[in-house]
């Protein structure tokens, strides 16, 4: 780490129980801190691109409970005013937890390297509930791989670890995020209102805005850039904030996938689904509605979804105040966005279902679990005389852009989304799309199975199992 | 066949004893050589790599780079002082590329700094002058062109072009195999400490320190004796760390001698993806001569394996697919060749299992294929292949089997899995043509343990017995989470009779127990396990004489039990009888070895008896598929596998289950993929797909075979396990098939590339749809 006169400033955070004042530039991982900054070796990096969950830690901000997050693609910049929980804070007493206690005596390790992740991710879960079932141990462990052993002892010894008495513990007090935080010539900013972040993206258009860090900190993490500014938007209070109408939902940028997991999931039980196979309980943890947006990436799973789902995004500048724009609009061209430079993304708002709506999203790719897609095809229609009266289809990993199937759409409306039409409309993505070949598919693949999906659509609404999963 | 073999409860060796490290994993005190403490003025190492698959490498100039903040040296091929080469078997691999750079993702040099982000950021910035080349990136290409790392191998037995001809009917058929990358979770690493007079102490994330310590050497321009490889515990190695960490730890000595500070190289996910080798993906190609009821007469495959830039193990792991084609089957006439196909690839290497998986799954095509073009049931056409249980029928490559259990093995499996039952099910609920088919299928499997090359089938274990009863334990295998340490240290209990904990587990180190062989081919506890069974057998000998003196009884009336030694209602503490038998001068240090006899094998001619013994194992898979999308799960299994009588059941199931995932992805979700330029693109977890927990198959029966010693002699009739289950993931890759082929008119055998993505599932189904269409 360089390290320039002129620095000034620490990270403050609660490590394990104790304060810490960390001299170290932002921009730091927080893996590289954990490990060479405060010599906590328990922590392992696996891939540093927030996919074995080696590297899994807990963290607490705010009110909320000890949330499993990846310390790989973190930055220290996301520290600041929180609770870090790492392996080597579990024991007391050099007695092991339940959980650690469950796996040692489980035969739930082998090579070890992925097991004090494993164990983190297992405490966050059983803080949040203490009686998981195998599905929810899946969805909590999609984000930690095993190569040796075959998951089924750590399945069983987070079972164990279930029923096993855990101590309370008293939730330690926060220090408070600072506003601003200079070392090493890296600065960070932390705006608590939405004018205050307007006014910094007004004055430094060059900034990382950072919001989960879970797309930008796999380029940090593999050392491609410096930031040198940083705008974080975590503490901006209007981004965080969640407001429930009769309507619909305005979700703050800085909503995390879980806080909307918790929002949608009983009005829209397929998003949910979706959303436990987007990224993994520790990016869900940290990524946020408007970073998935804003990131623009043609295979993100969220913006198809909610495209279909007609939501809107309201954009903020100083200069110009908010607008409001469909969220299909926002996107222009591959990572090419409506966000102009001095411009944030300030909320989503997304409505809330009406009777006669029907809506499915389902998800191609080679692992069920916390892969990116190969295809997303959204697929919401209003039904009015057993007739489409109106749809929405949309498609994630098809095209440059997430992006509506608009002749696909238009073969849809006015039938009765028999299999006959969903196969004709399934014909007529050849004129809505013509994919890329790459490592998740081929360009053949991406637009028969396109179609696929829209049979599976049909064939879904008239009641058939459809999906091998459900078996 | 029942084997006569005393079933004998034993007070340490036999039961389920947890992994060494238990503890130490959950609590995340075990340290990995990146968690050492690092000494004062270590520097922190990263590879410079080819960006390009082939060229002529004209200029390297690293001035701008070692201008970077914290950039402390830096090495090529110019500046080794010894040889550039680290060719595990053949010379002529270099560590450092020279003129030419053959894959992307060759080491050209190492860069060292203070940080670790300093010495990747300094990588990049290292200048090449590289006039691209045409890359050769396809087998079939370099077959037809004749370029190959190595002459061709063969099997041959009886007449084949005879068998052929008179063969009532012939099934032809091409398997496209697909390589799979280690994923262990620990990258390579390695942690050279300069010393004095040249030494240098090296510790290394690896499989075979005793291939470090000789290829640091000899990269150095020292002796052997210079150098000192300590291996306490990898973070996987699945054969990934057999040859592959000479690279890591030749090019930190290198730094380190050229700086004179301990340097660490550690590979970033990424270039561990990108420049280490993998399992070969191969293409197979057969012509098998049938008998109306399916028997095999005569059988022709031809392999053409990816070797990469370079030979490496590519040939001792062909031999392994040529001496694993015929599987559990007697093949009277056979010609089994495998090519070394050289392609501007990253060269392949070891990968559990070691090229039998991909013989195994090309005859077990073979056989779905006769079942199916015959329309037989593929079970009833795989008994009737089966090695006689009595007959001692001979392979291909000369061995009799022996002491044969695929009989008991598989007969048992089909009744614990309930398999007529459910095969009538799967049939009645695919005949309603549903969107999700089900496919069922059993796969036996006998694999051969003991290092083909008969030379390294030996090992060797260090004992000693201090004066308070406390045992030091070393040998040559090395532990990578499958249990190794544990298992020895049970085998040393055992002979000694007492407690577990008295046993301390320390780290392989090449200066203890040299000339060792890699922790490989499934062999750690059968070699270094009847190693350090010897050491410890002498001292105990030893220590009963003193005790017989003691107690003025003789030798046989001398028994070690519970921490105790006995002679008749007298007894002294293990302990007390060590502190007497170091005051009577006699040895309490113990160097043991062992050699596996019986075995033989000619190189030249690909026969003899490479085998000391087979283990035997079946799975049946069952799968549902989605005809529109092409996805597929595993809905259930059922294991049993052949362990001889273990040494460690719970360890042993562990090597089963994991084995069994980790080939579930090799032939599901795990997929290599190359652009046209040869970059390797799935190089990290967001693209290279292993499984996930969910991905376990829901119902998952495994089983140990019960009461089967084994008829060799080996440490406590134990069998070894580390590979054989993972090849009994086929039976998932032949339930997809059975799913697909019930897509398709009968008598039509499926094109299932593997790994079957959804993908490739898919391609398959229209394959037989169309055909089944042309036939109507």
């Amino acid at each position: 780490m360089t390290t320039s006169p002129q620095s000034s400033g620490s990270i403050r955070f609660v490590l394990n129980g104790s304060p810490v004042d960390l001299p170290v530039r932002p921009d730091t991982t927080a893996l590289d801190a954990i490990r060479n900054h405060l010599g906590l070796k328990g922590t392992k990096e696996g891939c540093a691109e927030g996919d074995c969950g080696a590297c899994t830690v807990l963290l607490r901000r705010g009110d909320g409970p000890r949330m499993a997050a990846n310390a790989c693609i973190m930055t220290a910049a996301q520290l600041d005013g929180a609770e870090l929980t790492t392996v080597e804070g579990l024991k007391t007493d050099n007695v092991l937890t339940p959980v650690q206690e469950a796996m040692a005596s489980n035969g739930s390790s082998q090579c070890g390297f992925c097991t004090p992740g494993i164990v983190m991710a297992l405490t966050g879960l059983l803080e949040k509930t203490s009686d998981p079932d195998e599905e929810v141990i899946h969805d909590t462990l999609a984000g930690n791989l095993c190569r040796c052993t075959g998951y089924r002892p750590i399945v069983e010894a987070a079972k164990t670890a279930a029923k096993a008495d855990r101590p309370e513990q008293a939730a330690p007090e926060l220090p408070g995020c600072q506003p601003e935080i200079e070392f090493g010539g890296s600065v960070l900013h932390q705006p608590a209102t939405l004018d205050e972040f307007t006014d910094l993206r007004a004055q430094y258009h060059d900034a990382v805005i950072l919001a989960g860090g879970t797309d930008l900190g796999v380029a940090r993490a593999d050392y491609h850039s410096d930031w040198d500014r940083i705008i974080s938007t975590r503490h901006v209070r209007e981004l965080r904030m969640i407001e429930t109408g009769s309507d619909a939902w305005t979700f703050g940028a800085a909503v995390t996938w879980d806080e909307i997991l918790q929002a949608v999931g009983a009005d829209y039980p397929s998003l949910a689904v979706l959303i436990r196979r987007f990224g993994s309980t520790q990016i869900r943890a940290m990524g946020t509605v408007g970073g998935n947006i804003g990131t623009a990436s043609p295979i993100g799973d969220g913006p198809p979804a909610l495209i279909a789902l007609g939501a809107s995004i309201t954009l903020a500048s100083k200069a110009r105040g908010a607008r409001t724009l469909p969220l299909e609009d926002f996107f222009l061209d591959y990572r090419k966005t409506e966000l102009a430079d001095d411009e944030v993304i300030a909320a989503v708002t997304l409505p809330r279902p009406k009777d006669g709506e029907a809506f499915r999203v389902y998800k191609l790719s080679k692992r069920y679990d916390q892969d990116i897609s190969t295809v997303c095809g959204a697929f919401w229609v209003s039904m009015d005389d057993g007739k489409v009266a109106a749809c929405r289809l949309a498609f994630g990993g098809m095209a440059a852009i997430p992006k509506r199937a608009k002749a696909s759409e238009n073969k849809l409306l006015g039938t009765s989304l028999e299999s006959g039409s969903a196969t004709e409309a399934g014909q007529a993505l050849s004129e809505d799309f013509d994919p890329l070949s790459d490592w998740r598919g081929s360009a053949a693949y991406r637009s028969r199975s396109a179609a696929s999906l829209l049979q599976r659509f049909a064939r879904d609404l008239a009641g058939e199992t459809v999906e091998v999963m459900a078996l | 066949m029942t084997i006569e073999i005393e079933t004998i409860q034993r007070s340490v060796v036999g039961h389920g004893l947890a992994h060494d490290s238990a503890v130490k994993h959950v609590s995340g005190d075990a340290a990995y050589i990146d968690d050492m403490t690092e000494m004062p003025g270590t520097l922190h190492a990263a590879l410079v790599i080819s960006p390009v698959a082939h060229g002529r490498l004209n200029a390297i100039d690293p001035a701008k780079a070692l201008a970077l903040p914290g950039v402390k040296g830096f090495v090529a091929a110019a500046d080794i002082p010894g040889h550039n080469d680290i060719g595990p078997i053949l010379h002529g691999e270099p560590l450092f590329a020279e003129e030419i750079v053959d894959y992307l993702g060759q080491p050209i040099g190492a860069i060292a700094a203070e940080t670790f982000e300093q010495a990747v950021k300094a990588a990049r910035a290292v200048g090449l002058d590289i006039d691209e080349l045409e890359p050769a990136l396809d087998v079939e290409a370099a077959h037809k062109a004749g370029s190959y790392v190595m002459p061709p191998q063969k099997v041959l037995e009886g007449d084949v072009d005879a068998a052929l001809a008179s063969a009532e009917k012939i099934v032809e058929g091409r398997l496209d195999i697909g390589g799979q990358d280690h994923f262990y979770l620990e990258t390579h690493i390695a942690y050279a400490i300069p010393g004095e007079d040249g030494d240098m102490v090296v510790h290394s994330s690896t499989q075979h320190p005793t291939e470090v310590q000789h290829h640091v050497a000899h990269v150095l321009g020292g002796l052997a004796n210079s150098v000192d490889v300590f291996t306490r515990r990898m973070g996987g190695g699945f054969g990934g760390k057999e040859s592959q960490p000479t690279i890591i730890a030749a090019a930190a000595a290198l730094l380190a001698r050229q700086t004179g500070k301990p340097v660490k190289l550690r590979l970033k996910r990424s270039t561990d993806m990108t420049a280490t080798g993998k399992r070969h993906d191969m293409v197979a190609t057969w012509k098998a001569g049938v008998d109306a009821n399916g028997r095999i007469r005569g059988l022709d495959i031809e392999y053409l394996a990816r070797a990469g830039n370079t030979p490496d193990l590519t040939g001792p792991v062909i031999t392994r697919t040529l001496t694993h084609s015929d599987n559990s089957y007697f093949i009277p006439a056979a010609r089994f060749v495998g090519h070394a196909c050289k392609t501007n690839t990253v060269s392949n290497t070891a990968f559990r299992g070691f090229g039998g998986p991909q013989g195994i799954i090309a005859i077990e095509a073979i056989m779905d294929s006769i079942a199916r073009e015959l329309q037989l049931d593929p079970n009833v056409v795989r008994a009737i292949n089966y090695y006689g249980p009595e007959t001692g029928e001979v392979t291909p490559y000369g061995q009799p089997v022996e002491h044969n259990r695929l009989i008991e093995v598989t007969e048992a499996l089909l009744a614990s899995s309930d398999w007529q039952r459910r095969r009538a099910e799967i049939d009645a609920h695919n005949a309603e043509d549903p969107l999700l088919r089900r496919g069922l299928a059993m796969v036996p499997i006998k694999f051969g343990i003991s290092f083909n090359l008969t030379s390294l089938n030996q090992a060797g274990a260090l004992v000693h017995v201090y004066q308070d009863g406390s045992v030091h334990l070393n040998h040559g295998g090395t532990e990578m989470g499958q249990g190794l340490f544990m298992k020895v240290a049970q085998v040393v209990a055992e002979v000694f009779q007492i407690d577990i904990d008295q046993v301390k587990i320390t780290a392989t180190t090449t200066g203890k127990v040299p000339n060792t062989s890699a922790t490989a081919a499934s062999t750690g506890s059968d070699l270094n396990g009847m190693a350090a069974y010897n050491a410890a057998t002498a001292i105990r000998g030893r220590m009963a004489s003193v005790a017989a003196e003691h107690f003025d009884v003789s030798v046989e009336q001398i028994v070690f039990r519970e921490s105790r030694v006995h002679a008749g209602n007298r007894s002294v503490s293990f302990g007390e009888l060590a502190k007497m038998t170091w005051a009577a001068r006699v040895q309490l240090s113990e160097a043991g070895y062992y050699a596996t006899p019986k075995i033989h094998w000619d190189p030249k001619t690909l026969k003899g008896r490479p085998f000391f013994y087979y283990t035997y194992g079946a799975a049946v898979a069952e799968v549902a598929i989605d005809t529109l999308t092409g996805e597929s799960r595993c809905l259930r299994a059922d294991l049993l596998q052949d362990c001889g009588a273990s040494l460690n059941p719970a360890i042993d199931l562990g090597q089963i289950e994991g084995a069994f995932i980790q080939g579930m992805g090799w032939l599901t979700c795990e997929e290599l993929w190359w652009d046209g330029k040869g970059r390797l693109r799935t190089i990290g977890p967001s693209t290279y797909k292993i499984p996930g927990s969910r991905d376990v198959p829901r119902e998952f029966n495994v089983h140990l075979l019960g009461n089967a010693p084994n008829a060799e002699e080996t440490v406590y009739r134990s069998k070894a396990v580390g590979e054989p289950p993972l090849m009994l993931a086929v039976s998932v890759w032949l339930a997809i098939r059975d799913a697909v082929a019930s897509c398709g008119a009968p008598g039509l055998a499926p094109q299932l590339i593997a790994p079957a993505t959804p993908e490739n599932i898919l391609a398959a189904i229209d394959d037989v749809r169309a055909r089944s269409g042309s036939l109507s």
